[in-house]
């Protein structure tokens, strides 16, 4: 009586189906949230068709400043990102006597634009926070990845032939092909998986090993955080109210500082008070190590009080790994890549759980317990992207200037992806597989069209902008592939189902 | 295949393999932990230094210690390995003491 199973190989497919298994749904989200945040801007600009005034940097981050005095003066923080070439507007979070809110700013007169959205901030947020309160969705999300950590490595051990997997598909064979998809998805991009796994799990690392800084600092956490970023400075309110200095020549005195490089974000702490400190940080779309660079200004007087780079090499390591999983560096083909990586990853983990039950109904008819876990199956590879795909139509249909008309959003996607999967609990896969993708692709076709979506279409090429096109060429073919695999599925039942059914009855 | 000479009904396969999840669940993480705190504390460079490479040590040994929890011949020896490295990393941790300043 010693081991789960006989034998290493068998014990690592063992150990490799029950940690993807264990985990797999969530993983999914994460997975196909993670793969829709590498083009985060992009998938603003698509929710906020209206919105495509733009402007330089630092006259937009000006504009804001000034509408933010006169509309959030008693405000804590105001916390500003600078529109860029994949972003025109103006994204800040402030609190305006409440909590705080996320809003983009139009970069020209510094307002909130109309259509009140979470845009591309949705996927990001639901990646590694999963709609839970702080700090649930973070621990569950790290869980997730160590789990992942292990599936991977154990999925690799258990292979006989990388090379050879790499040109391996069987179709039409059933389990065979499933599982020579699933080894392909894996293999092809195992130095991504491996890459990403790893250092999303360094995003969260001070939520999921703080184990370090406790042996180092002990209860001090304040300490650690400081010796993290030395360059921050964190000056109390003084109580009396004050007017900020104009912000222009500080983002330029900061350019300058940071040798002619761009800035990106712009923290505005106390910003009505006598003791505001405005701290302009350096962009690191140019380079690979999210790594910080930073000047602090005294807000009323507009003197530098503060100046940091980073230079120490381990944090300099820790900054490349972050600035590797948050891909901002990743420019043209390399930013696809990410997108292709993420994409394969997310197909790894579908056709893992769909194999799951495959392997298992070849073999003798399903358990109650792999009844459930494909229906599951079905409500999630199907349910999330339906979710997904009605939080798009939710932001052509919900009129501008609605109340809460954000929140209406993410509550309209959450719905939307639990009725599905309540759906395909309640219906048998046979029913449940062409029924959700044929939900999925209709909304996917809807999205671009509904809400006045071709006018929007039409402006865009007049104005020569390729995001909204890429984006709704995208959302048609991810329709069409839905269609196509909801043909399959029919088609499949006719040819496959019967000889095994009458095989289980012989 | 092999899979047929483990007996895979009852409860002293269910036992098993809990108590296999157990070492490679809390037991991996705990032993990632321990490693952390003594990668910290060993480091050369400064507090923050030894902090960043005790962490990211201490993620591999996640993997590493799930494996050999199912991996390894028999439940005892699964647990003694856990147990095995989480007094080595801890006992160097303890010895080593915080770091001055």
């Amino acid at each position: 009586m010693s081991a789960v199973r006989e034998g290493t190989r068998q014990v690592m497919a063992w150990l490799h189906g029950w940690t993807g298994l264990a985990l797999g749904w969530v993983l999914f989200v994460m997975c196909l949230a993670g793969t829709m945040s590498v083009f985060k801007p992009e998938i603003s600009r698509w929710m906020r068709p209206e919105a495509t005034a733009s402007a330089g940097r630092v006259e937009a981050i000006n504009a804001a400043t000034r509408w933010l005095a006169a509309n959030a003066p008693k405000s804590a923080g105001w916390y500003l990102t600078a529109p860029d070439d994949r972003a025109n507007n103006v994204e800040a979070t402030y609190d305006s006597g409440g909590d705080y809110v996320a809003r983009a700013l139009d970069p020209v007169s510094g307002a909130p634009v109309a259509r009140e959205t979470l845009g591309g901030e949705f996927f990001y947020r639901l990646h590694f926070e999963l709609e839970l309160p702080y700090p649930w969705g973070r621990w569950l999300a790290s869980i997730v990845a160590l789990t992942m950590l292990t599936a991977l490595v154990t999925g690799i051990i258990a292979h006989r032939r990388i090379f050879r997997d790499f040109f391996t598909f069987r179709p039409r064979k059933g389990q065979r092909s499933w599982l020579d998809g699933h080894n392909a998805l894996g293999v092809l991009a195992m130095p991504f998986h491996l890459m990403i796994t790893f250092s999303g799990l360094v995003t969260l690392a001070s939520l999921n090993m703080p184990w370090g800084i406790v042996a180092n600092y002990g209860n001090d956490l304040a300490a650690a955080f400081h010796d993290l970023a030395p360059g921050a400075v964190d000056r109390p309110a003084a109580g009396r109210p004050g007017t900020l200095a104009p912000i222009a020549p500080m983002l330029r005195e900061a350019e300058r500082r940071f040798g002619g490089a761009p800035f990106s974000r712009v923290s505005i702490a106390n910003p009505g008070d006598a003791a505001s400190v405005v701290t302009v940080y350096r962009s690191d779309a140019a380079q690979i190590g999210a790594t910080t660079a930073e000047v602090s200004f005294d807000g009323p007087s507009g003197r530098v009080i503060g100046a940091w780079a980073e230079t120490r090499p381990a944090v300099g390591t820790y900054a490349v790994i972050y600035g590797l999983h948050m891909g901002r560096f990743a420019n043209g083909v390399l930013r696809w890549l990410y997108f292709l990586g993420g994409a394969m990853l997310t197909l790894a983990v579908a056709s893992g759980m769909i194999l799951w039950v495959v392997k298992r109904r070849e073999r003798a008819p399903l358990s109650l317990a792999n009844r459930i876990v494909e229906r599951l199956n079905v409500g999630v590879i199907a349910g999330v992207p339906i979710g997904f795909a009605a939080y798009l139509c939710a932001n052509r249909l919900l009129p501008p200037g609605l109340v809460d008309r954000a929140q209406l959003e993410v509550t309209i996607a959450l719905d939307a992806a639990g009725v599905a999967l309540l759906v395909a609990l309640a219906v048998p896969p046979r029913l449940g597989w062409p029924l959700l993708l044929g939900v999925l692709a209709s909304l996917c076709l809807a999205s671009p069209v509904v809400g006045g979506g071709l006018s929007y279409l039409s402006q865009a090429l007049a104005r020569g902008d390729a995001v909204l096109p890429m984006a709704d060429a995208l959302l048609v073919g991810v329709a069409l592939t839905a269609l196509a695999c909801m043909r399959t599925v029919t088609r499949k039942r006719a040819d496959i189902r019967r000889p095994a059914r009458a095989r289980a009855i012989a | 295949m092999g899979a047929r000479a483990v007996d895979r009904r009852g409860w002293r396969y269910r036992g098993n393999v809990a108590a296999r999840v157990l070492a490679g669940t809390i037991g991996a993480y705990t032993v990632a932990s321990c490693l952390a705190m003594a990668v910290a504390r060993l480091s050369a460079g400064g507090r923050i230094d030894g902090v960043i490479a005790g962490t990211l040590c201490a993620y591999l040994a996640v993997p590493a210690v799930a494996i050999w929890a199912f991996l390894a011949r028999g439940t005892w020896r699964a647990w003694g390995g856990v147990v095995v490295l989480v007094a080595l990393f801890g006992a160097l941790a303890w010895m080593i003491g915080p770091p001055a300043r």
